[in-house]
């Protein structure tokens, strides 16, 4: 599993960084940012799920391979 | 059927107001019902006003600031012109400000109020909201509001801007001035605040900092620099002042809000005193069931809206929490599920304007739910017919009287 952030659709609500910070960083604006290259290991799949869905901006992709 | 009262609303599909005390007492059905039919109703008091109410139609304003302009947030009696307000930066940036000048604005304030600066407060937060139950000890009747939601955004905002908390009345009794004064447009009760005793305090305030400048929010105000220049001492007081505007009637709704509900739900109150865990998700639901802030917009160039033509200088009324309550959006919107997983919900705004405190209010309110749970685990609501809600575009429980059970 892939995620990424879309920085353009973000607006800082944080919610992925309080759900997930094992997957997720915000920077100093509030911003997120996926960390690393945004591989999600198998035991983190169902948080990187519940960050996309509390995102109220829908800035965050999920790539399932 | 009955006559109405005068001035009362009939049908708010053609003649809503959100003072009418129908909205104040229970607007979650009017918005239901205006869902099935409008959706977006008008009303022509105000000057002339509009409003959505399914999430969509919310969503399409929050993301449109061509057509939607900032400059005019609070609906009053008196509608500004196109020329009364100055455009892009508006009265109070940057809630008033559109684009480009908003982003300019926003990003001077945003580090002071990201995740990590805000989690360094949650320990004098926690105190403070210690110290307001211990003040509560012994007593088998109290008011959530007045006796502890009401003081802690208050506190912490004096705490994070560096003001003695000594002078904490100081403040309650001009917020109390600006927001009570329903009658008064936002101009006028700017204005009010611009003679105030308070700029004076707050210039006092000022002149020690920039004397003895110290870690704290006045200092990085002090510091900042918006196009390369430092900020004049006039935008430092008004950003103070927007901050507590924005900042603390909304957080104190929340908090009002959530012990309400507790105090009315025996079996959610007990789930949350026996899973504290479940409590990031149960204040979420919190804010999106009883979301305390709708907003406002003025259209900037017509436009069509879920059917409707919208012309320039009208005013729309942005009710996120009406989205909050879309059944299209969230499944079994008018229940309060304090597990509900997933949970996009618009309290604290879409787009642009996503609000600038919002990581500060999540953790107020995480914090304040929890000292008062591992405090009373055990409460009801003693009186819920003397439960009283704000008017206006903030809502929330004024007074709440609660009861500790022993
Ligand atoms: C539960 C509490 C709160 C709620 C529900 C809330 C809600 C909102 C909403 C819906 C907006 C969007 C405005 C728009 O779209 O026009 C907003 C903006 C804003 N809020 Fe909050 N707010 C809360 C607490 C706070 C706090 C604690 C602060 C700061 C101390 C704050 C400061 C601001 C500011 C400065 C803006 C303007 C941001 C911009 O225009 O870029 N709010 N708030
Ligand atoms: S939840 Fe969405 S909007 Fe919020 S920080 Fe994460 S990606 Fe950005």
């Amino acid at each position: 599993m892939q995620v990424h952030v879309d920085r353009e659709r973000c607006q800082g609500h944080s919610r992925c960084y309080d759900l997930a910070p094992e997957i997720f960083d915000v920077d100093d604006l509030g911003n997120a940012f996926e960390l690393g290259d945004g591989t999600v290991p198998p035991e983190l799949h169902d948080k990187a799920r519940l960050a996309q869905t509390n995102c109220p901006e829908h800035a965050i992709e999920i790539r399932e391979d | 059927m009955t006559a109405t009262e005068p001035g009362r609303v009939g049908d708010f599909a053609t003649d809503f107001d959100h003072t009418d005390p129908a909205w104040v007492h229970d607007p979650y059905p009017i918005w239901e019902d205006l869902r099935g039919r409008c959706p977006v109703a008008h009303t022509d008091r105000y000057g002339g006003a509009w409003l959505p109410v399914t999430h969509e139609g919310v969503a399409a304003v929050a993301y449109d600031t061509e057509h939607f302009t900032s400059r005019s947030v609070v609906i009053s009696n008196v509608k500004p012109g196109p020329l009364d307000l100055p455009a892009p930066i508006g009265l109070a940036p940057p809630i008033t400000s559109d684009p480009p000048f908003h982003a300019m604005a926003r990003r001077l304030l945003l580090p002071a109020f990201s995740p990590k600066a805000i989690a360094a407060l949650e320990p004098m937060t926690r105190q403070l909201c210690r110290d307001l139950l211990d003040a509560t000890e012994g007593r088998d009747e109290l008011d959530a509001a007045t006796d502890y939601a009401q003081h802690i955004p208050l506190k912490v905002i004096i705490g994070m801007l560096g003001f003695p908390q000594e002078d904490a009345d100081i403040f309650r009794r001009f917020i109390h001035m600006v927001l009570e004064s329903v009658n008064a447009t936002a101009e006028e009760r700017l204005a009010q605040i611009e003679n105030g005793e308070i700029d004076a305090y707050i210039n006092a305030q000022i002149d020690d900092h920039l004397a003895h400048p110290r870690d704290d929010l006045t200092s990085f105000l002090l510091s900042a620099e918006l196009d390369g220049a430092k900020l004049a001492p006039e935008h430092v007081r008004g950003t103070m002042v927007l901050l507590m505007i924005a900042g603390i009637d909304t957080t104190w709704s929340a908090i009002g809000s959530s012990i309400w509900h507790l105090g009315l739900h025996p079996e959610d109150r007990r789930r949350l005193a026996g899973e504290p865990e479940l409590l990031p998700t149960a204040m979420e639901e919190f804010l999106r069931a009883y979301a305390p802030v709708t907003m406002a917009r003025m259209v900037a160039k017509d436009v069509e809206l879920e059917g409707r033509t919208l012309h320039e200088g009208d005013w729309l009324l942005l009710p996120f929490p009406a989205a909050n309550r879309d059944p299209a959006v969230f499944p079994d919107a008018d229940r309060v599920v304090i597990d509900r997983a997933d949970n996009r919900h618009a309290a604290f705004g879409l787009g642009i304007h996503r609000c600038l405190g919002s990581n500060l209010a999540r953790m107020e309110l995480r914090v304040a739910l929890s000292e008062w749970m591992a405090r009373y685990p055990e409460f009801e609501v003693s009186d819920p017919d003397a439960v009283t809600w704000s008017a206006g575009q903030v809502r929330g429980p004024r007074r709440i009287p609660i009861r500790i059970l022993r």
